[in-house]
């Protein structure tokens, strides 16, 4: 497969532009081999490097935030009870003699979902899986603008360590919920504040980042390679960039906004007159706090579909390699992303039927919620039906990318009685409004992105990691993620409020306890059902199968660069003759028909 | 003691008008349920009839299936129901329709980290000034002892009591951050959000002892921002409101 490659590789007749421009920036690559460690691992502008380094730092903080969420689940099911073992060694600010501070308890809330969302899920879903297979899928040497791409991390990295850090500020990190709504945000402790300033750095990081993808996908196509080829995982990048690019600037707003507030005691978000602990708060007032809930959720619905649409582009590619069929309905696919990318924009205020907003309002943001669940159910659909006729080989990958679609289908689907403002009423912020979501990110997403680890490991580091490890992973993780949250819509339709410390204060809440109990030892459970999927990761980057540059038989083009490929990644430029998924052409011998290879091959 | 009331479901309904979002969540999951099994049933079926088998190519010859199109249109077809024939007025009732005044007994709840204050205008039917100024412990609404409005006004703490079978309107207020006034049992939740008033409404069938929930993290203590909600017969009520009012005017004007 190695020779098909370069050789045969037909010169245009016609000068082309970007084929001259790859290849000085191949040459510009290979140059860079001989640049120092620091510069080549450290502060590289190699995508692939920053990819990789997207993805570890994104993996450490999932397992941080995780691990934040497996404390706050002890205080859940034993309210009051000391955390055995390790809660000894908290200070006295988090826990005395082990028994876990409310204040603690909504950091670890607020903590876990600002890491999930901003540092763990998006960064490996497209910092990770975008910068690395984003040039390579289209075939271009690297990003457009690989200095701004090391930027890009070094921002998060920087975000990411203010994040942390604020643990460590007198009073604790932020509190107030990853929403951080105002003027609870505005009157909480430093760690606020460091939230904030964190955030900014997150923010900017994404901005270079959504401009490096925007601009690779759009100039640096290689030859032949028309939108309409484009695998659908680019797609996915590419409408995930424009989300980043607009959804975002509102949240800086906001930030600033925020920090004024915090700082110049200005009162962009708190009213006149009000009164904290009976004592009159100096503030200028004439602010209003809703305005915060606009600005930050015309961001965060956006981020809801940069958090999924990557993790569908991954499932599309693995499904089908794994059918060796050609994906139902690829046009399909590709008008609902850019449909639901555009829709995003407009149902931001569904999360706050319950602020107070009129009717007209929310009928609006209602209809404006059904519609965008019909191109999620298109690319739904689109997937099962691929599966229909195929020859379909269930490896880990495959497990994972199977098991993202009925579990992002619960997601969904009990997303439609939240979008419905009457029926919000009863479930509004309970613990069905955390089922779902989670349903959506946690077996939605991060399944995604497992199977894309397991897929793709062999081509970043030209090994296979093992099929036994991952099978026990897939298994035990799907059992116990299900187990969590699951319980999580019982609980929510029995009124169960989110974010309470102690969940047996209410008599309702009381009455659901025994699955408290249940889910946390479900999230224990996960959290040692992930102990193969670390061995594994580590183990196959030692011991793994050796693979070449194709182990799973796949057409787009990142299958026919080297494993792992070299800087500047195509040893040659290659051109483009079909679509991406052409798996069991009909006449063909083999059951698949790379993107690059020629008629005869 | 309100065990009766709870389980790992919708709670017990007690107002007049929750059976309508109650009827709407069982539509809806009815829906999902229909949706999920059938498509579930689609994939598994599709997993194993298609699994690798030995010297079996996929068949990737392109083809059409009409039925995702009739699936895809019956749930939009379904959607437009559920918004025009549930959603809509459901929400239209809770939020516009309110009872007359004349009446339903009005009562405001301001919330405060990590309580609710509740205020009954007296007799005269009229809420007495309030100025944050004045706030203090025995005060904690900062009612003016100038104002004749308020002078039989009644306030309790984490305390609501309604008379059965009475609209009840709720104005509420916050004295510092978001709040979110919520009573399962009512099917009733509405964000209470410092510098304006948001009015609510609910009318009970029952009596009995439920609780108010902060649904809005509040801060450090929102897990306890716990207030009891009475529902009592009309009489009781009443008895229990004139002897309130009495107490107050009579402390004011021996």
């Amino acid at each position: 497969m190695n020779s098909e490659l370069g050789s045969t590789l037909k010169r245009p007749k016609r000068p082309d532009k970007s084929n001259h421009k790859m290849e000085s920036l191949m040459g510009g690559r290979r140059e860079n081999e001989k640049l120092p460690f620091w510069r080549r691992y450290i502060f590289s502008q190699d995508h692939k490097v920053i990819g990789i380094q997207y993805g570890i730092t994104g993996l450490c903080f999932l397992l941080f935030g995780f691990t934040l969420m497996m404390l706050m689940r002890w205080q859940l099911a034993y309210p009051g009870k000391p955390l055995p073992l390790i809660g000894q060694f908290f200070p006295e600010t988090a826990m005395i003699s082990g028994i876990m501070l409310p204040e603690f308890y909504n950091q670890l809330g607020a903590m876990h979902g600002t890491i999930m969302v901003f540092l763990g899920v998006v960064p490996l879903a497209v910092g990770g899986f975008g910068n690395y297979f984003l040039p390579l899928q289209v075939g271009a040497p690297d990003m457009a603008f690989p200095k701004l791409n090391m930027v890009s991390y070094w921002f998060y990295f920087v975000g990411g360590v203010v994040m942390i850090a604020s643990f460590f500020v007198p009073g604790g990190a932020a509190q107030s919920g990853w929403t951080s709504y105002p003027p609870l945000a505005d009157i909480a402790p430093t760690g606020q504040t460091l939230w904030l300033v964190g955030m900014a750095f997150l923010i900017n990081s994404s901005l270079l980042g959504s401009l490096n993808f925007i601009v690779t996908t759009v100039q640096l196509r290689t030859e032949g390679m028309s939108f309409f080829r484009l695998p659908f995982f680019v797609w996915a990048q590419f409408v995930t960039a424009f989300l980043l690019l607009l959804a975002f600037p509102p949240l800086m707003a906001a930030a600033v906004l925020q920090l004024m507030d915090r700082l110049a005691h200005t009162s962009f978000f708190m009213p006149s007159g009000l009164v904290v602990a009976g004592k009159v708060l100096e503030a200028s007032g004439g602010g209003n706090p809703l305005l915060w809930q606009h600005l930050f959720w015309f961001l965060a619905h956006p981020e809801v579909y940069v958090l999924i649409l990557p993790a569908m582009g991954i499932v599309a590619e693995i499904i089908t390699c794994n059918t060796r069929k050609p994906i139902y309905g690829y046009k399909a696919l590709v008008y609902s992303a850019l449909f639901i990318g555009f829709m995003s924009f407009l149902v931001w205020a569904h999360h706050m039927y319950l602020t107070g907003m009129g009717t007209k309002m929310s009928a609006f943001f209602q209809i404006t919620t059904m519609i965008i669940s019909i191109p999620s159910v298109i690319v739904l659909t689109t997937m099962v039906l691929t599966l229909w006729g195929g020859s379909i080989r269930f490896n880990t990958p495959m497990l994972f990318a199977i098991a993202f679609l009925p579990m992002f289908g619960i997601g969904g689907l009990t997303g439609l009685p939240l979008g419905l403002a009457a029926a919000d009423i009863h479930l509004h912020d309970t613990y069905y409004v955390i089922g779902h979501f989670h349903y959506v990110v946690a077996p939605g997403t991060i399944f995604a992105l497992f199977a894309g680890i397991y897929h793709w490991f062999p081509k970043i580091t030209g090994r296979r990691m093992s099929e036994t490890l991952g099978k026990i992973h897939f298994w035990s993780s799907l059992a116990f993620i299900n187990g969590i949250f699951m319980p999580m819509f019982l609980q929510g339709l029995a009124g169960v409020s989110r974010r309470l410390f102690d969940p047996t204060q209410y008599a309702h809440a009381l009455s659901t306890q025994p699955l408290n109990v249940f889910i946390s030892i479900c999230a224990w459970l996960l959290g040692l059902a992930q102990i193969p999927f670390i061995l594994n990761f580590f183990g196959s980057l030692f011991w793994g199968r050796r693979t070449g540059q194709n182990p799973w038989e796949a057409t787009t083009l990142e299958w026919a660069a080297p494993s792992p490929p070299p800087h500047g990644n195509f040893p040659k430029p290659v051109r483009v003759y079909r679509g991406p998924y052409e798996y069991s052409a009909p006449g063909r011998k083999k059951d698949f028909w790379p993107q690059n290879a020629l008629e005869a091959d | 003691m309100q065990e009766k009331y709870y389980g790992w479901g919708l709670p017990v309904d007690v107002s007049v008008h929750g059976w309508q979002v109650d009827q709407l969540i069982v539509v809806v999951h009815v829906f999902m349920a229909v949706l999920f099994i059938g498509w579930f049933s689609f994939l598994i079926y599709a997993l194993i009839r298609f699994r690798q088998k030995p010297a079996h190519q996929a068949d990737a010859r392109a083809r059409h299936f009409k039925l995702p199109t009739y699936v895809e249109a019956g749930v939009a077809l379904f959607e437009v129901v559920l918004l025009c024939a549930f959603s809509f007025p459901i929400f239209s009732q809770a939020r516009n329709e309110f009872p007359r005044e004349d009446k339903a007994l009005k009562v405001r709840v301001v919330a405060e980290q990590f309580a609710w204050n509740v205020h009954y205008p007296g007799k005269d039917g009229l809420f007495g000034r309030m100025d944050p100024k004045l706030i203090k412990a025995v005060n904690p609404l900062g009612l003016d002892p100038a104002d004749p409005a308020g002078r039989d006004d009644v306030t309790t703490v984490n305390q609501l009591r309604v008379p059965v079978h009475t609209p009840v309107i709720v104005e509420l207020a916050s004295k510092d951050v978001i709040h979110s006034f919520a009573i399962p049992v009512m099917r009733v939740k509405q964000d209470v959000i410092p510098g304006q008033t948001v009015r609510s409404w609910f009318e009970a069938k029952q009596t009995g002892n439920f609780q108010i929930v902060c649904a809005q993290l509040c801060g450090l203590g929102h897990y306890r921002m716990r207030g009891f909600f009475t529902v009592q017969d009309k009489d009781e009520f009443r008895t229990w409101f004139d002897a309130e009012t009495a107490k107050k005017t009579g402390q004011k004007q021996p």
